[in-house]
């Protein structure tokens, strides 16, 4: 069909059919060749970003170890209408369980997943997994529901059977319930978690970025086109001074940003000589201080994009408004801006969504005050280990911003961002 | 030129400018422009004459000197206020408005009511053109299309003076060509003013009421095209007008505005003497290609000399020869291309003529002009 499409195109341009393959094969080397080039990349992208983001995505709403690890209680108390006390035949198969895990030295799993459904019920686990490692295996087999009451009453009440039934689902969006301060009622209902942490604190990563990128704007802009406007080699001159926190360890600037800012340190002691004031400020650790040392390293961000499509806008459109009569200051914001928007919005998404999922500079310089999200998911990665819940922080984080480019391509279009 | 004040729309007197508070590029600039003439600054790169239109315009300011409109000097008067339309050389045309928009601009500065806006914006597309353009963005126009855009706005807020900065040195040939013709018309039909920088010398010709010939910083000639081409000041304006052929000679004697001259090796020709010419000094004949017969011809004559024939080239419309003198200036001849078109052998000697009354003798300018087109 296309063969035939192909060569009556072909005649009626005077190709023959020969030459038309020959065309088409010559393309497809072509597309090829181009390919093979971008291949090793292709590969290191897909093993590098997109198997772990993919990866990431997965794991915040599957979680198999509660199911793996006591899969015949569950299966016994699916019948179990979630009030009062579950069956005798729960509790004796449960005892069962737990004995098992206890000699398989695997009850601290169990005791975790339960206890981030029901805050302090680990230990509960514990102590009766230890209680019932000794037990016989036919004194549980006929009285385990009794064992399992001796060993803690809390076994009675239904809120711990509850939380082993939540625990247990492989499949959940408990973790994106729990990132958005949620949870599941026992009627089914979504309501709000007593604590609120997640919101405010994503609400706060997005007031921090956005106040970084006014920053960056507010120092860059003037700079950039200071730039474009001076000779080559004044503002390769000035070049050099946006590039000078590039070659340097983000660490060392961040680092430099603590001893400048720290209660003995020089802000402070020329504050204090110069008598502005008695008792040192507390700017270190605290939203203050993640601000200013993020503003300060992303701020080449912002100027490298601006600088470089003012540098393409000719003196001449200015002068042109002017010339019409239009005063400098108007003509700018309707001649110039609107020139310059291009690498202001690459600008100014860059540094915002950088900054939105920067971790290294909140982490060292932000106390408490100054943490961000990407602090929260890096703790419950490395302290609470609570990996689901970090992968779906994590992916809410990833959407919020694939939700911002979306906002920002429909009320700017993102055929405007120009990097150079 | 004419020097009283009254009738005198623009005056620069005596308009200098330096960046570098070392060397001036501009140095000391006179001329008084009439309402509706047509002035063109032309020059090599570098000669000045972009520093003295950006001065007009106020986007530099003037170091010393004063540059009035209807007398009033506007040394001092911000750019926005002086009321001066500019067409640029990459036209400047805003890329984020349509060709209405980019029209309107001034208008709607001026508080201009937005239907009539509308209907000045329709006219003057209309003048030049494009009246069914206005929708269109300009990165959709073709080259020649945008100058007329450009042209437009800037004609359209009625400036009374319009300053055009190399305006078709983006073009091609044959739109330039035909984008002269239509600022010809313009300029014509609405009768403003206009300050045209190039540095096309057929341009400026064809174009223009006065040419003011500018080289390092000074005005070498002003004058209308036809005098300053038949009628060069100096040997610089000889050879940046059109194609010139110089022979070196020493200056014999002056009598009657004719100077007499000896050329070394071929005896001695007449010519119209120019100023600052005195008798025994060094000098260079200027002769235009087309000027020059070669023997045997009908063509009356006053002055000969022999040069040895080095090529000839056909280029259509007419020939060119090229000939050697012995020290080893070149001379070009032009020669229509009909049956008494000669030919030469490698190496031969052709007897070159013309008449008195159609070469000058100038001073001779310490270097050789390079003889170029």
């Amino acid at each position: 069909m296309a063969e035939t499409a192909l060569a009556a195109q072909a005649t009626a341009s005077g190709l023959g059919p020969e030459d038309a393959r020959n065309a088409a094969r010559e393309v497809r080397a072509q597309r090829v060749r181009a390919f093979l080039f971008v291949l090793p990349l292709l590969a290191f992208i897909f093993f590098a970003f997109v198997a772990p983001i993919a990866s990431m995505l997965f794991r915040s709403a599957y979680n198999p170890t509660a199911a793996e690890l006591v899969p015949t209680t569950l299966e016994a108390i699916e019948s179990w209408d979630g009030e009062g006390r579950p069956d005798e035949a729960v509790l004796t198969q449960f005892a069962i369980d737990l004995k098992r895990l206890a000699n398989d030295r695997t009850s601290g799993q169990l005791a975790e997943e339960i206890n981030r459904f029901l805050p302090g019920t680990s230990s509960v686990v514990k102590s009766t997994a230890r209680a019932l490692r000794r037990a016989e295996d036919e004194t549980l087999a006929t009285g385990g529901a009794a064992l399992l009451l001796d060993a803690n009453e809390a076994w009675g009440e239904p809120g711990i059977w509850r939380a082993l039934t939540q625990a247990g689902q492989v499949y959940s969006a408990s973790y994106y319930l729990t990132a958005l301060d949620l949870e599941m009622s026992r009627e089914g209902t979504i309501q709000q978690r007593d604590t609120q942490i997640y919101l405010k604190l994503y609400g706060k990563t997005l007031w921090m970025a956005l106040i970084i990128t006014l920053l960056t704007l507010i120092l860059g802009y003037p700079l950039a086109f200071h730039m474009a406007h001076s000779s080559t080699s004044r503002a390769n001159f000035l070049m050099v001074f946006v590039l000078l926190p590039f070659w340097t360890s983000l660490l060392v600037r961040t680092t430099s940003w603590i001893a400048l800012l720290q209660t003995n340190g020089v802000v402070n002691s020329t504050l204090m000589a110069l008598g502005l004031t008695r008792d040192p400020l507390e700017m270190l650790y605290t939203q203050f201080s993640t601000i200013i040392a993020m503003t300060h390293i992303l701020l080449p961000f912002m100027v490298l994009p601006l600088y470089s499509v003012m540098r393409g806008i000719d003196p001449s459109y200015m002068r042109a408004a002017m010339s019409m009569g239009s005063r400098p200051i108007p003509a700018f914001l309707r001649i110039y801006l609107p020139m310059s928007l291009p690498g202001l919005s690459a600008g100014a998404l860059l540094v915002f969504i950088i900054s939105v999922g920067y971790y290294i500079t909140p982490a060292l310089v932000g106390g408490t005050d100054g943490q961000m999200i990407s602090n929260i998911i890096a703790f419950h990665m490395q302290q609470s280990n609570n990996w689901e819940l970090a992968a779906a922080l994590g992916s809410l984080l990833l959407f919020l911003i694939i939700a911002l480019y979306w906002l920002y391509d429909r009320f700017v279009g993102a055929g405007n961002i120009k990097l150079g | 030129m004419p020097n009283t004040d009254d009738g005198v729309f623009l005056k620069f007197d005596e308009v200098k400018k330096s960046y570098d508070q070392k060397n001036l590029v501009v140095k000391g600039f006179n001329i008084a422009v009439e309402q509706g003439e047509f002035i063109t600054l032309l020059g090599p790169s570098g000669s000045g004459k972009t520093t003295v239109l950006m001065m007009l315009a106020g986007f530099e300011s003037v170091t010393s000197g004063t540059i009035s409109i209807r007398g009033q000097s506007i040394n001092k008067t911000a750019p926005y206020k002086r009321n001066i339309g500019m067409v640029f050389q990459n036209y400047a045309l805003f890329p984020h408005m349509t060709v209405a928009e980019n029209l309107g601009y001034p208008l709607s500065v001026r508080g201009v009511a937005k239907a009539e806006q509308r209907k000045r914006i329709a006219e003057y597309l209309d003048l030049v053109e494009l009246g069914a353009f206005g929708n269109r963005y300009p990165g959709q126009l073709s080259g020649g299309q945008r100058q007329r855009v450009a042209l437009a706005r800037a004609m359209i807020f009625e400036p009374t003076l319009i300053l055009m900065d190399e305006p078709l040195g983006a073009l091609d040939k044959k739109l330039r060509e035909q984008m002269q013709y239509e600022i010809t018309r313009l300029h014509e039909q609405l009768g403003f003013t206009v300050i045209y920088v190039t540095h096309d010398q057929a341009e400026a010709l064809s174009m223009s009421n006065r040419i003011a010939v500018f080289n390092d910083g000074v005005v070498q000639q002003c004058a209308p095209p036809a005098e300053l081409y038949e009628r060069p000041a100096n040997a610089f304006v000889a050879e940046f007008i059109g194609e010139n052929n110089f022979i070196e000679g020493t200056v014999d004697r002056i009598e009657g505005g004719r100077a007499v001259t000896t050329i070394p090796g071929q005896g001695t020709v007449t010519a119209e003497a120019a100023e600052g010419l005195s008798a025994g000094a060094p000098c260079v004949v200027s002769i235009r290609p087309e000027k020059l017969f070669i023997h045997p011809t009908s063509h009356a004559h006053d002055n000969e000399i022999t040069a040895k024939f080095v090529a000839r080239i056909y280029v259509g419309d007419f020939i060119r020869y090229y000939f050697r003198l012995e020290n080893g200036s070149e001379i070009v001849v032009k020669v229509l291309n009909d049956l008494s078109a000669p030919e030469f052998g490698e190496g031969e000697d052709g007897r070159l003529q013309w008449l008195a009354s159609d070469c000058i003798a100038f001073p001779h300018p310490g270097e050789m002009p390079d003889v170029a087109g």
